[in-house]
């Protein structure tokens, strides 16, 4: 086989993995390893403990890490939920529902948002609240989570939803299932993968967001990364790190499910 | 038409997509208790026809009837009839047993009664050791008969077949051809079969319906659209045949005798266009021909070639004028029928009937 065109011929390809892979995955590593660390110091190394997490969840901060915690997982939970039954709603209209006028129209308006800066996003979801004299809280900020995660929820849903031929509704259909009942025993069913994949999606993405909940949260609401961006601002602790790294343990396992769950649908 | 004992009646049925006309008005019948076929090439209307009885596709003009009732308003889900898909659209999340129990319960069976008779539905089509697999773990063929088990268990009026076979291998092919014959006539559910596989169509069917560009074209029994084709589309579709230009010399009600260009005559059962003096078109199947030594007969020509196609040989043969004709002797071990060799001369003898006269 000739190495002509083997990307390992360029000189200095390997150097540049390496580079990436190092910027990548060099500070995730380090915030895992030193969140171990006995020491206050987050630089130096004094040996194995597991005294941040302790003082994440004993610690004088507790109380607020708590807080935010249970607020940023609920509101991701019902964003996630929220947002992948209209992502879901919406595919089945779009994929489904014919040659309907300003079909092209929509397909792009509802996964526009993924292309404008976030910041701008935030700063609309921040004026539309205040012209509606919506009060600031945990309500503005699960809606502009529940708004902003419809795009991520409808991708996957739609991706799964176009490799479905219709000739499965049509069987149901033939077989006597109403439009309904279509839907429910073999669409839907079929659908699970991508629907399983947008929840996933979406509910990373909210967990993870905090430039828009930032801008609508209330005063004295906090979320997870808006916590630890408050607690960064007086200097960064270990036990940031410890939080840190639950949070990336969190994002693996949904990673690894929505994986598993593509994967083994595409086996059978 | 209400009141009809057929078992679908389609009259004047219409369907247009935007300006393109893919069926122009037909009207049939298929019989109750027949192996009914719509065979034509690709894109003549077949599936429409089929999605339209079914409920899938709406008519756009004229009526369909099953048993006296029409039905081309009503919803898929509303009509007792089934399809068996050219995909097969099993569903891929169930076992094949709930694949198959699927319609028994949407019509309301409670779940035993649909378990039993999905099981007496596998063990007709001999998959019942598979009820617990997943479609995806079965073979082409296995898939295929699962969904004519899915499509039976509900008992319909009609079953609707879209080239079902169309996706298998040839020997497959050919012993699902008889096994669908046994169990339609065991089930004694009408099949309408679609297929654009004219071998596959004159083996199965009772009847068989010759559709061309949204038309059709000869409706009846696979022996007399074979012998008795109205026209040159017909005749050229279905099997293989000579077609030659002719005009009529003189008919009567029941003879009509055709001269060729080359002067040749040839008498053949007379039908409607047949005035002396008409253009016409004759069909004569290659196998309804002989050859022999030459006789001085005027109905002689030259050898050209002979194709060799296992169970008989094609000789070409030219007559004067240029006309050519192929001609069709059966291999036999015996040797009772020679095989001229290119450039002998040989007399062509015409089986007494063999001559059609076509429409067109
Ligand atoms: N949804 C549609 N819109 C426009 N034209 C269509 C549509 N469906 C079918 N047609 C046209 O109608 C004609 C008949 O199609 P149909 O599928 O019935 O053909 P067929 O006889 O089943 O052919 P094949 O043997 O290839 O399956 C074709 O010319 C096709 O292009
Ligand atoms: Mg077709």
């Amino acid at each position: 086989m000739s190495a002509r065109g083997d990307v390992r011929t360029y000189s200095g390809f390997r150097a540049m993995t390496l580079v990436c892979l190092v910027v990548l995955y060099s500070p995730l590593i380090i915030v895992t390893v030193y969140s171990f660390n006995a020491s206050r110091s987050i630089t130096v190394w004094e040996g194995l403990s597991l005294q941040w997490y302790a003082d994440v969840f004993w610690g004088p901060e507790s109380g607020k890490f708590k807080q935010a915690a249970i607020n940023s997982f609920s509101i991701a939970l019902i964003a996630a939920t929220m947002s992948t039954a209209i992502a879901t709603s919406a595919a089945t209209g779009i994929v489904r529902g014919g040659r309907f006028r300003l079909r092209t129209a929509s397909l792009g308006l509802i996964s526009l948002p993924l292309m404008v800066p976030e910041i701008v996003t935030a700063v609309a979801t921040l004026i539309f609240f205040n012209f509606i004299g919506f009060t600031r809280g945990y309500l503005t900020i699960l809606v502009a989570h529940i708004a902003f995660c419809i795009p991520f929820a409808y991708l996957p849903i739609q991706a799964r939803m176009q490799g479905i031929e219709d000739t499965f509704e049509q069987a149901a259909q033939d077989l006597y299932a109403t439009k309904a009942q279509a839907f429910r025993r073999v669409l839907l069913p079929m659908m699970m993968p991508g629907i399983i994949a947008g929840f996933l999606l979406a509910f990373i993405v909210s967990l993870d967001d905090f430039i828009i909940t930032n801008f609508v949260k209330g005063a004295g609401v906090e979320t997870l990364p808006t916590a630890i961006f408050g607690s960064v601002k007086q200097g960064i602790k270990p036990n940031i790190m410890a939080i840190s790294t639950m949070l990336l343990v969190v994002s693996i396992a949904m990673v690894t499910i929505s994986y598993v769950v593509s994967k083994k649908d595409s086996s059978t | 038409m209400p009141g009809s004992r057929n078992a679908i009646d389609v009259c004047n049925a219409v369907k247009r997509y935007g300006s393109f006309t893919a069926l122009q008005s037909i009207t049939l019948s298929i019989r109750d208790n027949e192996f009914f076929t719509l065979l034509g090439p690709s894109g003549c209307g077949k599936t429409t026809l089929l999605r339209m009885i079914a409920g899938f596709e709406e008519v756009t003009e004229g009526e369909i009837f099953l048993f006296g009732d029409e039905i081309e308003n009503l919803p898929p889900h509303q009509r007792p009839v089934n399809t068996v898909f050219q995909n097969y659209a099993l569903f891929p999340h169930m076992t094949i047993e709930q694949n198959v129990m699927f319609g028994l319960e949407m019509r309301g069976s409670s779940k035993d009664a649909a378990r039993r008779k999905a099981g007496e539905m596998l063990e007709l089509v001999q998959l019942a050791q598979f009820s617990a697999r997943k479609p995806s773990q079965l073979s082409g063929g296995q898939q295929q008969r699962v969904a004519l088990a899915r499509a039976l268990a509900p008992e319909p009026k009609v079953l609707l077949l879209d080239e079902p076979l169309s996706a298998l291998d040839l020997k497959l092919r050919q012993a699902m051809r008889s096994e669908l014959k046994s169990i339609q006539r065991e089930t004694g559910i009408t099949f309408t079969f679609v297929t654009h596989d004219q071998e596959e169509a004159l083996t199965m069917s009772d009847r068989i319906a010759v559709m061309s560009a949204g038309r059709l074209q000869q409706l009846g029994e696979a022996r007399d659209i074979y012998e008795r084709p109205v026209n040159r589309f017909v005749a050229d579709f279905i099997g293989e045949t000579n077609l030659l230009d002719a005009r009529v010399e003189a008919a009567d009600a029941s003879v009509a005798t055709c001269r060729l260009a080359n002067g040749l005559t040839l008498d053949c059962d007379a039908i409607g266009n047949a005035r002396p003096g008409a253009d016409v078109h004759l069909s004569i199947r290659p196998e309804r021909m002989t050859l022999a030594a030459a006789n001085g007969d005027p109905w002689q020509g030259t050898v050209r070639e002979n194709i060799f196609v296992g169970t008989d040989v094609q000789t070409v043969v030219q007559l004067q004028g240029g006309i050519e004709l192929t001609v069709r002797t059966q291999n036999s071990a015996a040797g009772v029928a020679t095989i001229f060799d290119p450039g002998t001369d040989v007399a062509v003898d015409v089986e007494a009937g063999a001559a059609r006269m076509l429409e067109d």
